[in-house]
């Protein structure tokens, strides 16, 4: 008998705390794949949000670190320039990052900091129970938009691998969608792509990973995929926004 | 024996730096010393000033409230600090840039026109040290050969070049 | 003895480079800019890290971080800054990391002014931000003295794992004493084992945390926290005592306040009033031990707290005192610092107006 699949180093044996359905596990999975095939779990640290995945500190088997909210790429910052052979990387959501931490992120991103960060795009605040995020849909009902997100009253969502990419400090930003089994692998390539950015010390990266949130959304995980495909991937396109290798080329 | 001086005038006037000459000056002819610059907005091209305490004691407040002596480089610092003087102190004022404006006679109070002075002799941005060489004449606070000795202090080493300029700028206050 | 002329703020610089901290993380407010100029220009020639922030908030939030990896680490600020970071100051306090963070004091509340100041004594002594929470904090009254206590509260944050102060006022930045580095201590070198720096392979993962969702283990965990607390209480008490031996009036004050107070006692002395002063140096722990004598001693008619604010420490000094003495305060709050003369004339007023 051939082992066909066995779960990574990279995570410890904790249960998490996610909802059926939530694509946080997948994610996990591919950041400890990552951190072991790349040889450098013993070397990493790591960042925790507040919000859904605040508790990554308990899943994932490198040190962990939990930031306050929105304060993880300067947690990061701090690790890094203290111990810049480490590779040091946050996991945030996206109120995490692109609300409360918008200096934070912005600022790392700009002074070209190198550490990796993953950020998880699910159009709403999960733990506090599904409240308008920055990258809320508009017209998309939350809990604080009950009536859909008016853009005329509410502004409009942040696209931030957009955003991010005119900063000269960023080296690789890239968005992927974990909605089905390719995108779930080019989204694995895509965060070995910004850890490797890292240890080759490029400078600042950014994965975003297009996520869903069937029980904030209220709908079944497979709904919830559909709804990503239908509403989210239009409004933010995957693609790579900004990769300092290439344009060395 | 208690100095407490006043040195006051323009931000850029060198007042900062007189008043570290004479502290370097203070401390190393065997006093304890204590320098409190104002700060803030102010520094910037507004009246700038610094309290200077020499004495044979331990020094308890760096504020100086009433100035035994002081050193005014300009109108405002005259105005505003010359009738704080302590009765039987000493002003030093630069007389090409001030015109006396109060009418004590319980004070020893000795003009010396040094913006004037240094610009005729190739001393410019150097009025603080002649200045600093006649206050030494006049109130005999410190010796010159200590003023000298606290210069060669507090002139960083990258601009040791500037050394020789400063001390004849105090020679030219010292003997005016 | 090699004596230097330095501003406050820049000997704060130095002496930590010289107590090994590498690490500062910081972002500019009058009146203590200098010490992160003086970082700039040493920091990076060493190796070390200068690093000025967007905010305040990221620069504590980076101290978090270079705690978190087990280096000597600091930040820098005055009054309303030190309100950004007393989130960051929470969640370091909650993580159990050691870490540096200087307050040279302003007027406030709001914007304030930028003139000395005391008045962050209760936010530095009782809140330094949400939750039970405690730092060590220290309030030195000279260059000298600013020298020796950053030694002290590296060595004394490694060793209880929780973040020192360092309480200022403008003045006590910005002045310039001569300062004396000969007889510096050697740092500490105290093991980390709990650092996040990579386990490589080696050991169990490490976490730096705060968060405890548990009610029950939220409680152990402060119940053991306030337990170091009360060791801080017990062997970590620092004063001043001047001229108290046969003192009927003692003032208490700390920092500039004191050392004008010094200033007046010389001169009530002189003039045959038996005053002294105690100076607490610690003020998280407040110095209660200095109080044990004082009031049981029937001679002591009086105590005075002279204070840079409408008199915060007052209240720990009652208590203190257990209420067995009379106090009297003297204050200003805004920027402005007592001068001797008032002092005197207080101290002249409580002596039965006897000059």
């Amino acid at each position: 008998m051939s082992i066909v699949f066995q779960k990574t180093k990279g995570l410890t044996d904790a249960v998490t705390h996610y909802c059926p359905g939530c694509t946080h596990g997948i994610v996990h999975r591919l950041v400890g794949e990552v951190l072991e095939e790349l040889g450098v779990l013993g070397n990493a640290v790591g960042v925790a949000p507040v919000g859904c995945s605040v508790m990554a500190y308990n899943y994932f088997s490198c040190d962990m670190v939990q930031a306050p909210h929105g304060r993880a790429p300067a947690v990061a910052t701090g690790l890094k320039r203290a111990i810049p052979e480490n590779i040091v990387f946050t996991y945030q959501g996206d109120g995490d990052l692109a609300a409360i931490g918008t200096a934070e992120t912005v600022h790392a991103a700009t002074r070209g900091e190198n550490i990796t960060i993953i950020f998880i795009n699910n159009a709403i605040y999960g733990m506090t129970g599904g409240q308008m995020a920055p990258t809320t849909l508009p017209g998309q009902v939350t809990q604080t938009t009950p009536y859909g997100r008016d853009v005329n009253y509410s502004g409009y969502p942040v696209r931030v691998c957009e955003m991010l990419s005119t900063l000269d400090g960023v080296a690789y930003a890239e968005r992927v969608s974990v909605n089905n089994v390719k995108n779930v692998n080019a989204a694995k390539a895509a965060i070995k792509k910004g850890f490797e950015m890292q240890i080759n010390k490029k400078g600042f990266s950014i994965i975003e990973v297009l996520s869903t949130c069937s029980t904030n959304w209220g709908m079944t995980p497979v709904a919830a995929m559909k709804w990503l495909e239908d509403n989210m991937m239009p409004y933010y396109p995957l693609g790579v926004y900004k990769d300092k290798t290439k344009e060395a080329e | 024996m208690a100095h407490n001086i006043l040195f006051a005038g323009f931000g850029g006037q060198g007042v900062q730096f007189a008043a570290k000459v004479t502290t370097y000056a203070g401390m190393m002819s065997g006093h304890e010393v204590s320098l409190l610059p104002s700060y803030g907005p102010e520094m910037r091209g507004g009246t700038s000033n610094c309290a200077v305490r020499i004495d044979s004691k331990m020094i308890a407040s760096p504020i100086v409230n009433e100035p035994n002596i002081l050193m005014a480089l300009n109108q405002p610092s005259y105005d505003k600090f010359a009738e704080k003087a302590e009765a039987g102190g000493y002003i030093i004022y630069d007389d090409s840039l001030i015109k006396r404006s109060d009418e004590r006679t319980d004070i020893n109070v000795f003009p010396i026109p040094a913006t004037k002075l240094a610009r005729e002799n190739g001393y410019t941005g150097l009025a603080n040290m002649i200045a600093l060489g006649y206050m030494a004449k006049k109130t005999g606070f410190l010796s010159l050969e200590d003023i000298k000795e606290g210069l060669k202090k507090a002139v960083p080493a990258s601009k040791a070049a500037l050394l020789d300029k400063n001390i004849e700028a105090l020679d030219l206050g010292y003997n005016y | 003895m090699n004596k230097v002329l330095m501003k406050g703020n820049e000997a704060i610089a130095e002496a930590a480079i010289r107590a090994g901290c590498m690490h500062f993380f910081g972002y500019p407010i009058t009146p203590q800019t200098e010490v992160a100029a003086y970082f700039s220009k040493k920091l990076p020639k060493l190796g070390g890290t200068f690093l000025q922030a967007e905010s305040e908030v990221a620069a504590i939030n980076m101290v978090l971080g270079a705690a978190s990896a087990g280096v000597r680490t600091m930040t820098s600020s005055s009054s309303p800054g030190i309100s950004l970071k007393s989130e960051g100051i929470s969640y370091i306090i909650g993580s159990d990391l050691p870490c540096l963070i200087i307050n040279v004091q302003r007027g406030g509340p709001g914007l304030g002014g930028i003139q000395p100041s005391q008045s962050d004594y209760w936010q530095a002594t009782k809140a330094p931000g949400h939750g039970d929470s405690h730092l060590l904090v220290y309030a030195p009254e000279s260059v000298q003295e600013i020298v020796e206590y950053v030694f002290t509260a590296f060595d004394k944050a490694e060793e209880y794992r929780m973040p020192a102060m360092l309480l200022l006022d403008g003045t006590l930045g910005q002045m310039m004493e001569p300062v004396c580095f000969d007889n510096i201590p050697t740092p500490k070198k105290n093991e980390k084992p709990w650092a996040t720096n990579g386990h490589k392979n080696e050991r169990e993962h490490n976490i730096v945390n705060s968060l405890y969702l548990k009610p029950e283990e939220l409680e152990v965990k402060n119940f053991e926290r306030f337990e170091r607390y009360a060791k801080v209480c017990e062997n970590e008490q620092r004063y001043e005592e001047y001229m108290t031996e046969d003192a009927e009036i003692i003032i208490v004050a700390i920092g500039i306040a004191a050392r004008v107070s010094k200033s007046a006692i010389d001169e009530a002395r002189a003039m045959g009033i038996k005053v002294g002063l105690v100076r607490p140096i610690t003020v998280y722990p407040f110095p209660t031990k200095a109080f044990d004598k004082i009031k049981e001693n029937p001679n002591v008619k009086n105590i005075l707290t002279v204070e840079l604010n409408m008199g915060q420490m007052t209240d720990d000094v009652k208590l203190a005192l257990e209420c067995k003495k009379p106090v009297e305060l003297l204050r200003h709050s805004g920027g402005i610092v007592p001068t001797p003369k008032e002092v005197l004339a207080k101290l002249c007023e409580l002596n039965g107006g006897n000059k």
